[in-house]
């Protein structure tokens, strides 16, 4: 709609005339940092950073595991709130998640390697675990999905600018079903390291991206795991935004000879706890 | 999961949690699926959009987040019905995710949800975007029941300012309009639990 037929007498054209709607530039225009620093400075605002949490924390104050303002992930900067999260008590919903259940997911969409006529490039993994509250209580028939970049590093994604093949074999997207302990388990293929535009020469250590509903709205996590010995792992901002080592390792999958298929398969275990509460903190009704 | 006294846990010895990480930009093929954002079928007896826009600091649009909500069903009943990622068409599952357009823009086809317990009826919302390091989780309340809203616990601890960024516009045709800020003025009010 042009001004004239909206503002047909013409008075708002002179108040605001030199107001022109924003064009949305396209997403992969936003993927490049402004100012392109080098890994050097990166390393150093990193450290900067972890030091000063390190302080804070001595001096008493409670801090998140993963910091919302952290900028050496230069697109943190103006996507972090600024005012500290309220503390509530969660209330009737958000002590409950979506019910999910077999129906909801086919036993092969949890296996990445057969989604396509042939078989992918890459070395074939399998990553397992279990899915726990923060009290070590299973959390079965709950959704998990999980996304990764193909053995070159390139993700499916057409905003990828990255240029390393495709594999015409791999998608890189699965999801499964936790069964009644809790376990999980996907075959897939080992992700690449994966070039980014945060800063000059930035790579991603190799990482699969994971979705995952608790037993409440409020343990809902979406994380990454990573693989053991990784180089990237000190030069990573993403990473780094958890600022504390030991929770930095509870994101890297543990190699796990027992889990390796002879001739096949190289295996790996990962646990994840969600945190928050859930509806069966709470007395049962009537036993108040 | 079998329910638990709270008192049962207490003094037990908790493990460690896993920590949140960015969903990233490319999250689309692992997390996009059919009518993942029409909590109900669109247009049916009682549908409404929920929409809105998600901005950063400097008032851009977010054309890579992810919002999801999840709701009580307009009776105020907590919904056990399963099938939110293959939809039937008519369970009512209350859980929806919309992936923001190139003008960061969300938009579900849902009810509105009713008073639980008596509370002001509210959407339970999770924000994801990249560069967003973790997950934000907050509310959409519904606008109608003044009474309601002004009576909340939570609500009433907020500034008006505050509050208002919570509580959804309602537009002429019964849809509803809902920004999500993620910094700078009029910043959404995020939760903790």
């Amino acid at each position: 709609m042009t001004s004239a037929e909206s503002d047909p007498t013409g008075e708002e054209a002179f108040s605001s005339s030199v107001i022109v709607e924003q064009t949305a530039v396209a997403p992969e225009q936003l993927l490049a940092s402004a100012d392109m620093p080098p890994q050097s400075q990166i390393n150093q605002e990193i450290a900067d950073l972890h030091a000063e949490y390190g302080r804070r924390e001595a001096a008493g104050e409670k801090l998140r595991a993963t910091m919302y303002d952290f900028p050496p992930y230069r697109s943190s900067i103006l996507r972090h709130p600024t005012k500290n999260p309220k503390l509530v008590d969660p209330e009737t919903i958000e002590l409950w998640s979506p019910a999910y259940g077999q129906r909801d997911v086919a036993a092969i969409e949890a296996d990445l390697t057969l989604q396509h006529r042939g078989e992918p490039q890459g070395e074939r993994i399998t990553v397992q675990g279990r899915l726990l509250d923060s009290w070590g209580r299973p959390i079965p028939n709950q959704l998990i999905e999980i996304w990764q970049a193909n053995a070159a590093g390139r993700y499916i994604h057409q905003r990828d600018q990255h240029p390393a093949p495709l594999d015409p074999n791999f998608t890189g997207a699965g999801r499964t079903i936790t069964d009644d302990n809790g376990e999980w388990k996907f075959t897939t293929i080992k992700p690449g390291p994966y070039p980014w535009k945060n800063h000059i020469n930035a790579w991603r250590p190799a990482h699969i991206h994971f979705s995952i509903f608790g037993s409440g709205f409020t343990q809902r996590l979406v994380t990454q795991m990573y693989f053991p010995g990784d180089p990237l792992f000190a030069l990573d901002p993403i990473y780094n935004t958890i600022r504390s080592q030991k929770d930095r390792d509870r994101l890297i999958g543990q190699y796990d000879h027992d889990l390796t298929v002879p001739e096949f398969s190289m295996g790996y275990r990962w646990d994840i706890v969600v945190d928050g509460p859930d509806s069966t903190w709470f007395e049962p009704e009537g036993e108040h | 999961m079998a329910r638990t006294l709270r008192s049962d846990l207490q003094g037990k010895e908790q493990l460690e949690i896993t920590p949140g990480q960015t969903v990233g930009p490319f999250f689309a093929f692992g997390t996009v699926y059919p009518k993942m954002h029409e909590v109900v079928f669109p247009h049916s007896p009682g549908a409404i959009v929920l929409s809105g826009i998600v901005y950063d600091g400097a008032g851009a649009p977010i054309p890579d987040a992810l919002v999801e909500i999840w709701s009580a069903d307009p009776d105020g009943n907590i919904p056990r019905g399963r099938g939110s990622r293959r939809r039937d068409d008519h369970t009512f599952t209350g859980f929806g995710r919309s992936a923001t357009t190139d003008e960061g823009r969300f938009e579900f086809w849902t009810v509105n949800p009713g008073s639980v317990d008596g509370e002001a009826p509210f959407y339970a919302v999770a924000v994801f975007a990249r560069g967003l390091p973790d997950k934000l989780m907050t509310r959409i309340y519904l606008p109608d029941d003044q009474e309601k809203l002004d009576a909340d616990p939570f609500l009433s601890s907020l500034t008006p300012e505050e509050r208002a960024t919570l509580i959804a516009t309602r537009l002429p045709n019964g849809y509803l309009r809902h920004d999500i800020r993620l910094q700078g003025e009029n910043e959404t009010v995020f939760l903790e639990f």
